[in-house]
């Protein structure tokens, strides 16, 4: 793949991970780590794992993000840390 | 030489990046006092594993598994040089547009293995949500201290 971009996703990558865990607010924790999920749909695309890239698309950055608001949105939105 | 320097770290920049995932994952699940917060956790440290071994199924040069077979491209070069009037060269360059190489093509089994990881993860995260809505209905508290505080407070009563 284009060297650039693999690590321009990667660093990216590390920003996305860091910013979901430090963040007070669980909804905005959700939303980047659906960021995140994306970020390496695109990585896996670039890699060429295809089948792997799709089926994050919409399990990881789809499933996984609508799930986690729904709990948000059953409990508390305010976090500790 | 600076392309070959500038390879070598490209292509071990992907797990440095994969064990630095890791690490974020790990820390999270173990430090973090809010249940969501560990979930998000242990999504990462999934990833950053699933992250390692496509990593190491990515061949230089190659592109995505899927097979082509050129029918079309072996006709036209065929045409062409008989219209030049090669026959010794036309027949070596059509079996070689025939041939199917591996190392064109990366390797689909990390792929495979990976699709099922993926799957298993949000399996894991969905179960663990709803375990963690159920706590928060018995328990008013998603942190994890003041559950154990309150789980500590009802053995001393009972």
């Amino acid at each position: 793949m284009i060297w650039q971009f693999d690590i321009i996703i990667l660093i990216f990558l590390v920003i996305t991970a860091v910013i979901s865990l430090r963040v007070k607010d669980l909804l905005a924790a959700s939303m980047v780590f659906g960021t995140y999920s994306f970020l390496i749909c695109l990585l896996w695309a670039g890699m060429g794992a295809v089948d792997v890239a799709f089926t994050e698309a919409t399990v990881g950055a789809g499933i996984s993000a609508v799930i986690l608001i729904a709990t948000v949105y059953n409990t508390r939105r305010d976090s500790s840390d | 030489m600076s392309e070959i320097t500038s390879q070598y770290l490209i292509d071990h920049f992907n797990f440095w990046v994969a064990v630095v995932l890791m690490m974020i994952g790990l820390y999270a699940m173990i430090t973090k006092n809010n249940l969501i917060k560990k979930l998000i956790g242990m999504s990462i440290f999934q990833t950053a594993i699933i992250l390692f071994y496509v990593s190491a199924g990515v061949k230089e040069g190659a592109t995505i598994p899927i097979l082509e077979h050129h029918v079309a491209e072996t006709e036209q070069v065929e045409a062409g040089e008989h219209a030049e009037g090669h026959s010794t060269t036309k027949a070596s360059s059509s079996h070689e547009v025939h041939a199917i190489n591996p190392d064109d093509y990366s390797n689909p089994l990390p792929h495979v293995l990976m699709l099922t990881a993926i799957v298993v993860g949000v399996a894991t995260l969905g179960v663990a949500l709803a375990v963690s809505q159920v706590i928060y209905k018995n328990y008013g508290t998603l942190e994890e201290d003041e559950i154990l505080a309150k789980i500590k407070a009802a053995e001393n009563d009972g």
